[in-house]
């Protein structure tokens, strides 16, 4: 068993799976239901001046079978009595002494901060989360992610924070921005002790066009809200990434956030140099008992790496996040298709054909017919091959690649509806180990015939 | 700690069963996850309430769509330790499956029975060591027959710690699962090995050939008294005795068998061969009826299933009955048997049967059929004699143990009984359930807690 305890710039908790500031951690009554569950820690659902929230608040965006693959709110902060949220933390933190209890804020003046944060570090808060991201509704009031887009403005609020706290104070971050280098080096400057990301994106959901009214309606009309679940967890990791390989913001502890529905995403989110993850939408759509698979797969899977605890994972694969100027220009692989596997469906074909290189074949073709269908290329050898996978229809065509044209994009075997079936396989491309930046530096960076060259070309000319 | 290591006799290759195939054959990586994903990870599922065991099947599921196996097969297994088998022997079609909420919608419900055998035999295969034993308590429990309720409540004593010790008459170990699944469901390699695990939680030592009786008189022979003085504990899980007889004319001799000895030479009998039979009658409406018929008609011969009943009545599972007429069983109901016929050789040639109303004959209506072979699969005895010897247990009017059904405990303050002997004859999954009750109760028992 490893062990999954963390500690968050001095927030301690057994595991590091937290709930997200959000819907499921309302109520001192959710989040000690949680703890019993098993998370780990909570960040209560962001204090700060009641609000009134609208009805309805939630759009969801199904695709295919996939429920709610994405989710949408335009909810604002707690709309419950300050007192009340105290009242309620202190009950948790008195019998959850050992899980971490983080209380998110969002106020607007110097004073208001100091008496927020005062009041909720009496009540027995471990830690703050200053909300600068949410994209709805506050941010229109001056907070929110109209904080985070403002660099001075985020280091400013954020040093206030610091000032007034005993406990350690995270900044949690909005995506809405260029490049999440610049509030995340504003956190740095600030004094804070951690950085949790991604809040929500900007979105409209979808339109009723009988209606035409955005969703989610309110009345007849609509606004704009915070887009998250599992369609969100690439843009949370690049985010995330961006952070984790800066050479002085990586040193503070991270938080992430962004569609973690599953122990694996929580690994992913480690492997990148998170600390802690936080989980919301997952729990809005199945409820906090999906923790205990979360716990138990991280476990087993750090068991299986040989890994002893979360620190043994966290930010092992940072390392390989690179610019594209970096990578290597001779590396090669071509699609393999498992002639066994292969249901001859032909998805990657027509991928192939329309959306790629045309370097994927039907059997069984003349010349003349692949030419017809639009080949430029006509592979030496056409072979004619029938499926054999037990899921095929007799007779069924498997398609073959044509290796030489192949350029490994991977399309056909993201197409594959058969896990499995398509794999990328290394081949020497004949061509040295060597990244744009060499060939930068190299004089080389030009390909014949192009619009661009080089001094060095242009002085042989 | 001693652990021991039973020995389980090999099964030769050269049997009728390996000449079935599967009917629902191991899913594959992708199929599984694919399966796994339609879940709709119901709350207060009513699949989980369908299950005798009671396993968290949302969550087992919907561990296996996020690759994690290993933590989908601890979830089943924790609640029932034959948890691979029941994926391939249950009735999932009445059981959990019947139960889907996807079946109220007109979609095809989820593959529980599959997904459970995926997750269990991948996990396995890939480590064993799902679960550790507790320390020694020092407590022993002997446990009378080797068939599901046995295996599965010694392996849970052993978790617990404790030393079990299980006598069985037979040289196979396994009881129904080994010796009476219908060959396209589950082989006797895989059953076995799925009992080679269990026995390997902790300490259990296995006893082949051995007979328990009221007074001993053979090395091959243990009295029951002399359980109840060198054990802590016993358990009963005796199954059912031979096969019952129709009593009626020309019944002896060959050509005639009892439905569950002709699987069981099925599935295990190298020798078991049907030379000169192309037709067989199989008395009986119930489920081991369909199974000896289906079983006959997929080795090519003409089975038909004769019943006193009317179609209504049959007991045995309608999807069975209806994959057995598929692969060319026939059903004859409302004839009763009234005399095996035999030539002057005494060879079995027919049977003679009469019409039935409301299952009583109807004067005058007899008519010869042709068999070569007649089967009879109308239920089968107790062992009454083995469970009497235990003092204070006793039995209702059926023969069957009686106990207290929250503990499953019997007279005898010293011993527990579940499986077919105490409710008459069900599922493996009501077997490894009612022994999942009674090894808690004897656990708090030997632990001094609510004795």
């Amino acid at each position: 068993m490893a062990d999954l305890s963390i500690d968050f710039a001095g927030i301690k908790s057994p595991n590091p799976f937290w709930l997200a500031s959000a819907p499921p951690t309302n109520t001192g009554d959710q989040v000690m239901r949680a703890f019993d569950a098993g998370w780990g820690g909570a960040v209560w659902k962001t204090l700060g001046n009641p609000i009134v929230n609208v009805s309805s608040r939630f759009g969801g965006i199904d695709y295919g079978n996939t429920r709610m693959m994405g989710l949408n709110n335009i909810e604002l902060i707690t709309d419950r009595p300050l007192e009340v949220n105290l009242r309620e933390i202190r009950e948790v933190k008195r019998r959850y002494p050992n899980h971490a209890v983080i209380t998110s804020l969002m106020v607007e003046t110097k004073e208001e901060w100091k008496e927020i944060i005062q009041r909720a570090e009496e009540a027995g808060s471990d830690g703050h989360e200053l909300n600068f991201g949410c994209p709805h509704g506050m941010c229109e009031r001056g907070m929110g992610s109209a904080v985070s887009s403002e660099p001075k403005v985020l280091r400013e609020i954020a040093r206030w924070a610091v000032e007034f706290a005993t406990k350690p104070v995270i900044v949690k971050l909005s995506p809405n921005v260029t490049d999440i280098v610049e509030p995340g080096e504003a956190v740095l400057e600030s004094g804070a002790h951690g950085i949790s990301l991604i809040n929500t994106i900007k979105s409209i959901m979808a339109i009723d066009l009988d209606r035409m009214v955005p969703l989610p309606r309110v009345g007849n009309a609509s606004t704009n809200g915070g887009y998250c679940g599992p369609a969100v967890k690439p843009v949370a990791l690049h985010m995330v990434g961006e952070l984790t390989r800066h050479p002085y913001v990586a040193k503070l502890p991270i938080s992430g956030i962004g569609g973690i529905s599953n122990w694996r995403d929580a690994a992913e989110f480690i492997a990148l140099g998170c600390t802690s993850v936080q989980v919301c939408t997952a729990v809005m759509h199945y409820g906090y008992r999906i923790v205990e698979d979360m716990i138990e797969g991280l476990n087993d899977f750090l068991d299986s790496k040989g890994m002893k605890s979360i620190l043994d994972l966290r930010g092992r694969a940072a390392p390989q996040y690179k610019n594209w100027g970096e990578l290597d220009l001779g590396y090669r692989v071509v699609a393999d298709i498992s002639t066994d596997k292969c249901i001859g469906c032909q998805l990657c074909y027509v991928a192939c054909m329309d959306g790629a290189h045309q370097c994927i074949h039907l059997p069984g073709r003349t010349e003349e017919q692949a030419r017809k269908a639009g080949h430029t290329h006509i592979p030496k050898l056409i072979p004619d091959r029938a499926v054999t996978a037990r899921g095929g229809a007799p007779g069924a065509r498997v398609p073959f690649v044509d290796d030489d044209e192949c350029i490994g994009c991977n399309l056909c075997q993201l197409v594959c509806p058969v896990s499995g079936c398509i794999t990328m396989k290394e081949v020497p491309s004949g061509k040295p180990n060597e990244s744009w930046n060499d060939r930068v530096q190299r004089g080389a960076d030009f390909v014949p015939g192009g619009l661009h060259v080089t001094e060095v070309e242009r002085a042989k000319r | 700690m001693t652990h021991h290591s039973p020995h389980i006799p090999d099964v030769e290759g050269d049997r009728l069963e390996v000449l079935y195939e599967d009917k629902k054959p191991p899913y594959e990586d992708a199929e599984a996850i694919a399966e796994a994903n339609r879940c709709l990870y119901c709350v207060d599922a009513p699949c989980i309430k369908a299950c005798p065991t009671a396993i968290d099947i949302p969550t087992f599921i919907r561990k296996i769509g996020t690759g994690n196996v290993k933590g989908a097969a601890r979830t089943i297994l924790s609640q029932n330790l034959l948890g691979k088998s029941c994926g391939q022997v249950c009735p999932v079609e009445v059981l959990c499956a019947g139960a889907c909420v996807y079946n109220d919608w007109h979609r095809d419900p989820i593959k529980i029975g599959r997904l459970q055998r995926y997750a269990v035999e991948k996990a396995l295969a890939e480590d064993p060591q799902i679960f550790k034993p507790k320390a020694p308590t020092g407590k022993r429990i002997a446990l009378v027959g080797a068939g599901p309720a046995s295996i599965a409540a010694a392996g849970w004593l052993a978790l617990e710690g404790h030393e079990a010790a299980i006598y069985e008459k037979k040289l196979l170990p396994g009881g129904l699962n080994t010796l009476g699944i219908a060959p396209y469901k589950m082989k006797v390699e895989d059953a076995l090995q799925e009992i080679t695990w269990v026995l390997s939680l902790g300490n259990v030592e296995l006893f082949q050939g051995v007979e328990i009786v009221p007074v001993s008189g053979s090395p091959e022979e243990v009295s029951a008294s002399a359980l109840l003085r060198q054990y802590d504990a016993v358990f009963l899980g005796l199954g059912l005795g031979p096969d019952s007889r129709l009593k009626i004319p020309g019944e002896d001799g060959g050509g005639v068998v009892g439905a569950t000895h002709l699987i069981e030479r099925l599935k295990a009998d190298p020798t078991l061969r049907f030379k000169g039979v192309d037709r067989v009658i199989v008395v009986g409406g119930g489920n081991t009826a369909v199974d000896v018929a289906h079983e006959l008609a997929l080795l090519g011969i003409d089975a038909t299933m004769l019943y006193r009943g009317g179609e209504e009545d049959l007991s045995a599972y309608e999807h069975e009955l209806a994959s057995g007429r598929v692969d060319g069983m026939k059903v004859l109901c409302e004839r009763s048997p009234v005399a095996v016929l035999r030539d002057n050789m005494g060879k079995v040639t027919g049977m003679r049967v009469i019409r039935t109303e409301d299952k009583k004959p109807v004067a005058g209506t007899e008519e010869d059929l042709r068999a070569d072979l007649v089967v009879v699969a109308v239920g089968q005895s107790r062992m009454t004699e083995v469970a009497r010897s235990f003092p204070g247990v006793e039995l209702d009017m059926r023969g069957r143990v009686i106990v207290d059904p929250k503990t499953y405990r019997t007279g005898n303050p010293k011993v527990w009984s579940a499986g077919d002997c105490v409710n008459g004859g069900k599922e493996v999954v009501n077997a490894v359930g009612e022994a999942k009750i009674a090894v808690t109760s004897m656990h708090a028992y030997l632990m001094g807690v609510g004795a």
